[in-house]
């Protein structure tokens, strides 16, 4: 019974959203794509797919990391806002400013040509076990991205933490939690809630700014495209086809978190 | 190792030479950077503003084929990454223009970096200035679009009297927010090769070697002028504001 009603719900559903102008419009775009596939070349893709597999791969190899990582820098980053005494919630406001204030582009240029010259110079680096890594790439660029997602994602949580009710932490007290069980119990998870909404956006943000990375030679799916255009000569079929690939992660993205904030308890503070 | 040769690696010159305006120092290049930077900016917000008024206007009174495309145009640019859009308006819009030109007998022209770049940025901040401004318009109190109606308002007195001046109390936090986000998305134009200030910043770090210290000086005038600009953005806030509750007594 509740089957049938949720088949019909989505049928009329359907047909609301289905009017004929959309219709006409949804045959307009077939059609347009239709003459990309067979009046653009794609005979280079047999050639480059696994390359651009592995592109996508390390994207969003990229993409997790450094969310990870840098959520886990801004939960601090936050509280010492939002909490803390003023010699933590000083270097945490001018660290959160400067990141805020100046293009990732020249932070990751500044860490990669900057910090990457200096290394070489000393001997004792250049010995050590860190070497292998810090003449490479990648590392600068997760360092860069991580640093920027921790700088914008600490300022939302600075907001989600002073959010959160006094009532609530009152409350906690007065149960005779210690304070890191406040924490771990109430708080954190509650400004989690506050922030999810606008953590959807800054990872998709985040996503938008993994390209970057290709600026330092590091080979993710823009710099495979890159490759793409400079081999064959073609200026739009690869960039049409790297745009619909960030598009279908966009969309994938915003399912994931949809999909986790509709299990989160609605009714907070 | 002293501090001094963080900065200055194998570089006989000091700070104070390198920074310098003129020319055997690089600080005037940075400078025309900077001014560049700022002119694209500036200019990226306007064009930003004309289709975000239009498009908000658009998504809320136009026709229902208009409402899908604006939809698709803002969830196009809000999906792709700004470097790709760049590249792919780059290319576009130039060879659009030429072949306009070309099948209207004129000979193919060079789009100067500084159009192309105003182009590039405007079209995708009129995609977030689209919403920002939807929102504000959704935020005005019903009944005053309702009264400017009933006084047989035509739709562009109507945008020019009641609209635009009610909704910017509600606008100007995005749109602020959209004008730092300009600023900063102007480094991206680096990547195509049009002289801003992080290209001419890696230019001159290149020449001298001195990475870190002009990459150092590149981001402190970044940070200036966004600092500056959350100067301005308060008072034309608070002027926008006049006569309404401030913030904390509507708390």
């Amino acid at each position: 019974m509740s089957s049938e009603a949720t088949a019909i719900n989505m049928a009329a559903r359907a047909s609301l959203w289905l009017k004929p102008h959309r219709i006409a419009l949804i045959l307009i775009a077939l059609a347009l794509v239709f003459c990309a596939a067979f009046f653009m070349r794609w005979d280079w893709l047999p050639q480059y797919w696994q390359m651009g597999l592995l592109g996508i791969w390390r994207s969003l190899w990229i993409l997790v990391v450094t969310c990870a990582l840098g959520f886990m820098l801004a939960v601090p980053l936050g509280l010492a806002q939002a909490g803390g005494p003023f010699w933590f919630a000083v270097p945490a406001k001018v660290f959160c400013t400067i990141i805020r204030g100046t293009p990732l582009l020249l932070q990751l240029w500044l860490l990669y040509y900057g910090l990457g010259s200096l290394f070489p110079q000393y001997p004792w680096i250049r010995e050590s076990w860190m070497w292998t890594y810090l003449r490479q790439a990648w590392p600068y660029g997760v360092v860069a991205l991580t640093l920027s997602f921790a700088g914008y994602e600490g300022e939302v949580m600075r907001g989600a933490f002073a959010g959160v009710p006094k009532g609530q932490l009152e409350a906690a007290r007065a149960f005779g939690m210690s304070r890191f069980k406040i924490f771990r119990r109430i708080w954190l998870p509650q400004a989690f809630y506050r922030a999810l909404p606008t953590l959807t956006g800054e990872t998709v943000l985040q996503l938008k700014s993994t390209p970057l990375v290709a600026t330092i030679s590091v080979i993710d799916i823009f710099a495979v495209s890159s490759k793409v255009r400079q081999d064959t000569y073609l200026t739009y079929e690869p960039l049409l086809l790297l745009a619909l690939i960030y598009m279908s992660i966009t969309g994938i993205l915003v399912l994931i978190f949809s999909r986790i904030e509709a299990r989160i308890p609605v009714k907070i503070g | 190792m002293k501090l001094i040769d963080v900065f200055l690696p194998a570089s006989a010159a000091g700070i104070i030479e390198l920074l310098s305006p003129v020319p055997p120092g690089w600080g005037g290049t940075l400078l025309v950077g900077l001014l560049h930077s700022v002119e694209i900016a500036i200019g990226a917000t306007c064009l930003g503003l004309l289709i975000g008024t239009g498009g908000a206007w658009g998504k809320l009174y136009g026709g229902p084929v208009a409402r899908d495309l604006l939809a698709v145009y803002t969830t196009v640019v809000r999906a792709v990454p700004e470097l790709v859009l760049i590249l792919l308006l780059y290319y576009a819009g130039t060879d659009l223009i030429n072949q306009v030109l070309a099948a209207m007998g004129y000979r193919r022209v060079d789009i100067s970096g500084l159009a192309a770049g105003i182009f590039v940025l405007g079209v995708v901040q009129g995609a977030y200035s689209t919403e920002v401004i939807r929102g504000a318009i959704l935020s005005i109190p019903q009944g005053q679009i309702e009264a400017a109606r009933a006084y047989g308002m035509s739709p562009g007195l109507m945008l020019r009297r009641i609209t635009l001046p009610a909704m910017l109390p509600f606008a100007i936090p995005g749109l602020a927010n959209l004008w730092l986000i300009a600023t900063k998305d102007t480094a991206l134009l680096a990547v195509v090769g049009f002289f801003e200030l992080t290209l001419a910043t890696r230019q001159a770090a290149g020449v001298t070697k001195a990475y870190l210290l002009f990459f150092v000086a590149a981001g402190a005038l970044y940070l200036a002028l966004s600092l500056f600009s959350n100067l301005i953005i308060g008072r034309v806030e608070a002027w926008s504001r006049r006569g309404m509750p401030s913030i904390k007594e509507a708390r």
